[in-house]
């Protein structure tokens, strides 16, 4: 039951999308995000919205795959439009006790709702495309001028891609705890919250012991392997960014600006 | 130079709250033979993995010294040379395989040691072709069985070149299958490529597959020989806490019956030969 989580989940492919190089992929979803959030006019969010539906169709991810990808979120964003559409000042069109819903709510819910789905969609389509081991690689590729700030770059990305690499692991441990103290008359499900939380503190105690005995036998491993840190280290996979890279930067960041200069001049 | 290993009295205690150590070793001194296969056989706290983690300088003796190769293990600058001389494989694959693709978990020694990527993507197909795990090169360990996430450990570790693989009860987690492809897989690393193999384990079958078995007790070395001259003494190995194979253990019961057998036959083969021949 807990395989079911389709967050942050990789669908290997042979698609452009998963061809192109992660760092590309990585700042095109960047330029998304903050064009996403200048964009105030419906002609912004056509624009937007034409490019990531594009994106999608290239990808071959099936849209079932995104919609079950947003499901969790559903709530926060029925609440996110509610809230939107009853506390945006401006004419009336309808009223009830404290209640009141106007032109500039319905817009703005809209908008948010679209902004709000559109941002998922966009990161879903990030980790869907792109393998994690290759995801922390463009993130430490790309943060490595940071160094000269000393930021510990090389020691985030390998803590990140080992967190990664142990999620599997961990979630099998914390079925198999499960099972085990079920066996022995342990209650997951039912009760109140409370109750709920407390359930759950004999299940942590062990995964987190046991966790901790993994990371010591880990770093003897990686020792055993050489392990030294960063410093001198090369990589199997070399990243290099192609002729499509480029135009795919290209197209993104024209397209970004684009919707931008439309922000600006209030469209 | 033909020694791969030397222990030269080598002592080493644990570190306690207390501060009172408890002695793990007390005083080991051996020799590998370059090219051999050593199985060290113990029972559980007889210092065997203590012994283990000081071939290629994880523990460094309190007392003593362990060579690898002439090198000192004390010697803070040769230590990845030490490493990558002497290779060492765990119990649970689970926790030393450290990427979550195959071939990049292979690749992670290479990466270390700053070799050219052409050269790793070279090596890493190679020993993955090495342990039969070639065709997995790109799925995600956890996926794999508990045999074969062993062997793409023991590839990881080939991957160096070492001279000697050291491996730590790597069979305790498997099944009787993937205990077979790891022992195979190793046995030919020996025969093959020549490198010498350190096997720790507590089964005496598999000890039985080595060139020379240390058997280790309470930190001490208790015997050293050829599988049929430490599996004659039965009686010795039981008050250390060891069973013997079960085809000496059943001729060792039909001698204490007053039977005149052999007690040096290993495989079943010749064990049935041992008792016919006793028959005829």
């Amino acid at each position: 039951m807990l395989k079911d989580i389709t967050f942050g989940q990789y669908f290997p492919g042979d698609s452009l999308l998963h061809r192109l190089d992660p760092r590309t992929k990585l700042i095109l979803t960047l330029i998304f995000i903050v064009t996403l959030f200048t964009a105030r006019h419906v002609l912004s969010y056509g624009i937007l919205l034409a490019y990531l539906v594009f994106a999608v169709i290239l990808s071959g991810i099936r849209p079932g795959v995104i919609f079950r990808g947003l499901k969790p979120i559903v709530v926060v964003v029925i609440i996110t439009g509610i809230l939107n559409l009853f506390y945006t000042p401006g004419i009336p069109l309808w009223s009830f006790w404290i209640f009141s819903i106007t032109a500039e709510g319905i817009r703005a819910a809209v908008f948010m709702v679209l902004r709000i789905l559109m941002l998922i969609t966009g990161t879903l389509l990030l980790t869907y495309t792109t393998s994690p081991i290759l995801l922390t690689d463009a993130m430490e590729r790309l943060m490595k001028p940071l160094k000269v700030l000393r930021v510990p770059v090389h020691e985030l990305a390998m803590m990140m891609s080992i967190a990664l690499r142990f999620i599997p692991t961990l979630l099998d441990e914390t079925d198999k705890i499960m099972s085990a103290q079920k066996a022995r008359g342990a209650d997951f499900e039912s009760g109140g919250l409370m109750q709920r939380a407390r359930a759950l503190l004999p299940l942590l105690v062990p995964l987190f012991v046991s966790a901790f005995r993994r990371a010591d036998e880990l770093a003897v491993a990686m020792e055993c392997r050489c392990y030294h840190g960063g410093e001198g280290r090369t990589r199997l996979r070399v990243l290099r960014f192609a002729l499509r890279d480029y135009l795919a930067m290209i197209f993104g960041i024209a397209l970004g600006a684009g919707v931008t200069v439309l922000g600006v001049f209030g469209m | 130079m033909d020694e791969m290993i030397r222990l030269q009295g080598v002592k080493y205690a644990y570190p306690t709250a207390e501060g009172v150590a408890l002695p793990a070793l007390d005083g080991i001194t051996l020799d590998i033979h370059r090219g051999s296969f050593v199985a060290v056989l113990g029972h559980n706290g007889s210092g065997k993995s203590t012994l283990a983690k000081h071939l290629n300088g994880i523990l460094i003796p309190t007392e003593g010294k362990v060579l690898v190769s002439g090198m000192d293990t004390a010697d803070e600058d040769r230590l990845l040379d030490i490493r990558r001389t002497v290779g060492m494989v765990f119990q649970n694959p689970d926790n030393q395989i450290v990427a979550n693709v195959v071939e990049e978990d292979v690749a992670f020694a290479l990466e270390n040691l700053g070799v050219p990527s052409e050269e790793i993507r070279r090596r890493v197909d190679e020993a993955l072709k090495l342990v039969g795990m070639y065709e997995f090169r790109t799925h995600a360990p956890h996926l794999l069985s508990g045999g074969q996430k062993q062997r793409v450990a023991i590839a990881g570790v080939i991957a160096m070149r070492p001279d000697c693989i050291v491996l730590d009860e790597p069979t305790a987690m498997l099944d009787p299958r993937g205990r077979d492809e790891v022992l195979e897989t190793v046995g030919r690393l020996n025969r093959e490529y020549g490198v010498t193999v350190v096997l720790i384990t507590h089964h005496m079958e598999e000890a039985a597959e080595a060139g020379r078995v240390v058997v280790m007790s309470d930190g001490r070395v208790l015997m050293d020989g050829s599988p049929r001259q430490v599996f004659q003494r039965v009686e010795e190995l039981r008050k250390a806490g060891l069973s013997v194979p079960e085809t000496v253990e059943l001729l060792w019961e039909l001698k204490e019956c007053g039977m005149n057998l052999p007690l040096d036959a290993l495989t079943v083969e010749e064990c049935a030969q041992a008792i016919y021949a006793l028959l005829h």
